[in-house]
């Protein structure tokens, strides 16, 4: 079976297959995102207000709010908790700051066995990579937008 | 006596199974294979620092409990066919270096059990060997490291996801000592539907599956009936409903026959969805279970034919579809 007849056979068989797939649960994913995305996001806030308690205002008060949150990322993903979190909320758990940590800390325990330096530091940023680059690409594309406006 | 017909082997001189061994992590021990199995692993890591050093490990003691079993001493064992799913079979090319007798490395993917078995036999067959290991296994973290994302990174599984077996299997087989014989083989051909999403492994190897089998039965001139079991590897839940569906469509009604080591492996409760995966699968399934009930006379006669998804991430990073085969080998009670 070649060319045309091929293409349509498997044409055939994907759409049976798509019949067959289990569906995902999107509306169980979705509250499942919003409820432990949003419970993180209350943390980081009663973080801040401790913070401003103690008596920091500014980009030190933001600076470190981000840092305790990312320590915590790190922590619970050394303990194979985060793992855990992510599983069940998805999204929510992977656009905080601490799923940025996460996807930096995993590699870094994994790669930790092909050696410190070619397995754990380069292999660090294999999946945040894509997340630092575009991160930045859309950080300048915005800036340009505000310029021109 | 044919030989040969179509892309069936037929073994006249009928090499046996003369013994099996398996061993399975502390996941699969809960399910059916752990009251079956040689040894059940407490730790996935079985004292090892890396998880490929652990699969590595549980290939090499499933080799030499499966040769003691069997009574044969290591010196008389004539080579060993083992292959893995990790880069460059290392876990099988490191595990023989346990072993004094020959290697010859064998890949593909998970159906690596029944391509072993089924070159095994016919070396036994010819005469060349008197006595051939045929070995494989995988494990969950090794495999999840090559395939996927690291393990503590907090991502969901999609619904179509299966869990890759940690666990080892092997059997020994020999000219004249056993119960079980190997009748034939069927040769598997690469089938590619064109399915690319690299989370439902069912649905790429479940036409490779298919082909296998329906050639398989019009070469020996045979039913879906006249086997106690048709095992497949690895399709889980979902693959099996295709596979089935799709033997239907050409006049084999397998449903009251067929039965996936995938789907029966674990009591799915967390997020195995579709039930188990990876070379060891069907590996530890029919060597601790299958074999144990056939020698207990339950099955009579089984047809296993695992199924192994031939991609690699760089094909799969660069759009490729999914590339699938399926061999199988018929087993017998004496």
């Amino acid at each position: 079976m070649t060319g045309k007849c091929r293409e349509n056979y498997n044409k055939n068989y994907l759409a049976y297959v798509k019949t067959q797939d289990p569906p995902t649960k999107h509306f169980k994913n979705c509250l499942a995102a919003f409820g432990v995305g949003g419970f993180i996001c209350c943390i980081g806030q009663f973080i801040r207000y401790m913070l401003e308690y103690a008596g920091l205002s500014g980009d030190e008060l933001a600076g470190s709010t981000s840092v305790i949150l990312i320590f915590i990322g790190c922590l619970l993903t050394g303990f194979g908790v985060y793992d855990r979190i992510g599983r069940y909320a998805g999204a929510g758990s992977i656009v905080p700051i601490t799923g940025f940590a996460n996807s930096v800390t995993s590699p870094a325990i994994e790669f930790k066995t092909e050696g410190w330096i070619y397995g754990m530091a380069a292999k660090m940023f294999t999946v945040a990579g894509a997340i630092i680059v575009f991160g930045v690409f859309s950080g300048v594309l915005v800036g340009l937008i505000y310029l021109i406006l | 006596m044919t030989m040969k017909k179509g892309n069936t082997v037929f073994f006249e001189n009928s090499p046996r199974v003369a013994a099996s061994a398996a061993i399975c992590g502390s996941k699969e021990r809960e399910g059916i294979i752990g009251d079956y199995a040689d040894v059940l692993l407490d730790d996935d890591n079985f004292g090892e620092s890396t998880f490929e050093k652990a699969e590595c490990k549980m290939l090499s003691e499933a080799i030499s409990l499966a040769i003691q079993k069997s009574g044969y001493a290591r010196d008389e064992i004539d080579c060993l066919l083992s292959g893995d799913l990790l880069n460059q079979i290392i876990s099988a090319s490191f595990a023989a270096r346990d072993f004094s007798f020959p290697f010859l490395g064998v890949y593909s993917a998970c159906s690596t059990m029944s391509e072993s078995i089924m070159l095994g036999a016919m070396l036994v067959n010819s005469g060349y060997c008197n006595a051939v290991v045929a070995a494989t296994g995988s494990h969950f973290a090794s495999a999840e490291r090559q395939y996927r994302y690291p393990l503590e990174l907090g991502c969901t599984r999609p619904p179509q996801a299966q869990w890759t077996v940690t666990g080892a299997g092997g059997l020994v087989l020999s000219r004249d000592r056993g119960k079980i014989k190997v009748v034939n083989a069927t040769m598997g051909r690469v089938c590619d539907y064109g399915v690319t999403d690299v989370n439902n492994m069912g649905a790429a190897m479940a036409p490779a599956a298919a082909d296998t089998i329906i050639r398989h039965f019009k070469d020996t001139d045979t039913r879906p009936e006249d086997y106690d079991m048709i095992l497949t590897g690895d399709l889980g839940a979902l693959g099996s409903r295709i596979l089935k569906d799709l033997t239907w469509e050409k006049g084999f009604d397998i449903s009251s026959r067929h039965v996936d080591c995938g789907e029966i492996i674990y009591n799915v409760v967390e997020d195995e969805f579709q039930g188990g995966s990876g070379a060891g699968c069907s590996a530890v399934v029919l060597n601790s279970f299958v074999l144990s009930k056939m020698r207990a006379g339950l099955y009579k006669r089984i047809l296993f034919a695992a199924t192994g998804a031939l991609l690699s991430t760089v094909s799969s990073g660069q759009g490729e579809s999914i590339p699938c085969i399926s061999h199988a080998v018929q087993l017998e009670l004496i």
